[in-house]
């Protein structure tokens, strides 16, 4: 059995991420690159909307990671209240900027389309104002915790926002259900067919997983900077070999 | 294969502007976001060791001093 305590200390785990990232990165670019191959390539024009519905292939994955990204936070957040571990806080703070950045790009490829297919840029729909909700919400945690000096108090505060704010993740995936919005129901769903080209499909499917492994890659790497900036008095990263000259 | 030439790939249909607009700033966010990153824990290692060789002269200063 793996002992996972051992990795909850930031000494144990400052390598391990080390050795992870560069996985998950190159994953990321291959997946990337096979579904940039079927988004422009393979994946058929729509009937409708031409060649404009191909934003789909990093909208939706996109704001997918926006959502997922926050839950982890809050895995992070309610793992770190409960068993006080200081890992579980970097862990949410390396998370943030990068679920900001897919939350804003959820957005602007949103508006990107938006304007083509609706005519508007945006509009004060219920999934629309959600997910500028969350977007706030990253904004918000990354604003909090680094107002805060003492890195475990903003570890704390950063958890309540990142707790309280999970409630918006549901409210962003029903609100098409929910209300009566002009933003379009979902493509994929669990329970039915999706209402897509097999190919189509696959390309946003490609996209997602090169996001995912994009954001794991991403947050290991900043995990490690925040790692070293908050333990560097500790004696394991004087002995550290890229510590000696 | 959907696309006969350069050009009409470029175009997109007419929705250019739109598509590459969002791909074009996806992959730009993306990879300012992995420089920048690059570049937090570089300026942290920097600085950590520059810190480290002070602390190791310090102390070499002290024990010299020592009668």
């Amino acid at each position: 059995m793996i002992n996972w305590f051992k990795f909850a200390s930031p000494a144990s785990f400052y390598p391990l991420a080390g050795k992870l990232w560069p996985w998950f990165a190159a994953l990321a670019t291959a997946f990337c690159a096979a579904g940039l191959w079927i988004s422009f390539f393979v994946a058929p024009t729509d009937f409708q909307q031409g060649e404009g519905y191909r934003i789909i292939f990093i909208h939706v994955p996109a704001s997918w990671m926006s959502m997922f990204i926050y839950c982890v936070m809050a895995f992070w957040a309610a793992i770190g209240i409960t068993f006080n571990t200081r890992l579980s806080g970097m862990m949410s703070a390396a998370l943030a900027p990068t679920g900001a950045l897919f939350a804003f790009l959820s957005l602007w490829t949103g508006a990107l389309w938006g304007k083509p297919m609706w005519g508007a840029w945006w509009v004060w729909d219920a999934r629309l104002t959600s997910e500028l909700i969350l977007f706030f919400l990253y904004l918000g945690y990354i604003a909090l915790t680094s107002a805060i000096d003492d890195p475990r108090r903003a570890d704390k505060a950063g958890a309540i926002v990142a707790l309280v704010g999970v409630v918006n993740v549901p409210i962003i995936y029903f609100s098409v259900k929910w209300w009566n919005t002009l933003h379009q129901g979902a493509s994929v769903s669990l329970t039915k067919a999706p209402s897509m080209a097999t190919t189509m499909l696959w390309g946003m499917l490609l996209m997602a997983l090169a996001f995912w492994m994009y954001s794991i890659a991403m947050s290991l790497y900043r995990v490690r900077a925040i790692i070293l900036e908050r333990e560097h008095h500790a004696g394991w990263v004087a002995e550290l070999p890229e510590m000696q000259r | 294969m959907n696309w006969g030439s350069a050009s009409e790939f470029f175009a997109m249909g007419g929705y250019g502007l739109y598509v590459w607009g969002s791909f074009g700033v996806t992959f730009a966010a993306l990879l300012v976001e992995a420089l920048l990153t690059r570049k937090r824990l570089a300026d942290t290692r920097r600085l950590l060791r520059r810190e480290l060789a002070a602390d190791r002269e310090a102390l070499t200063e002290h024990a010299s001093r020592r009668p």
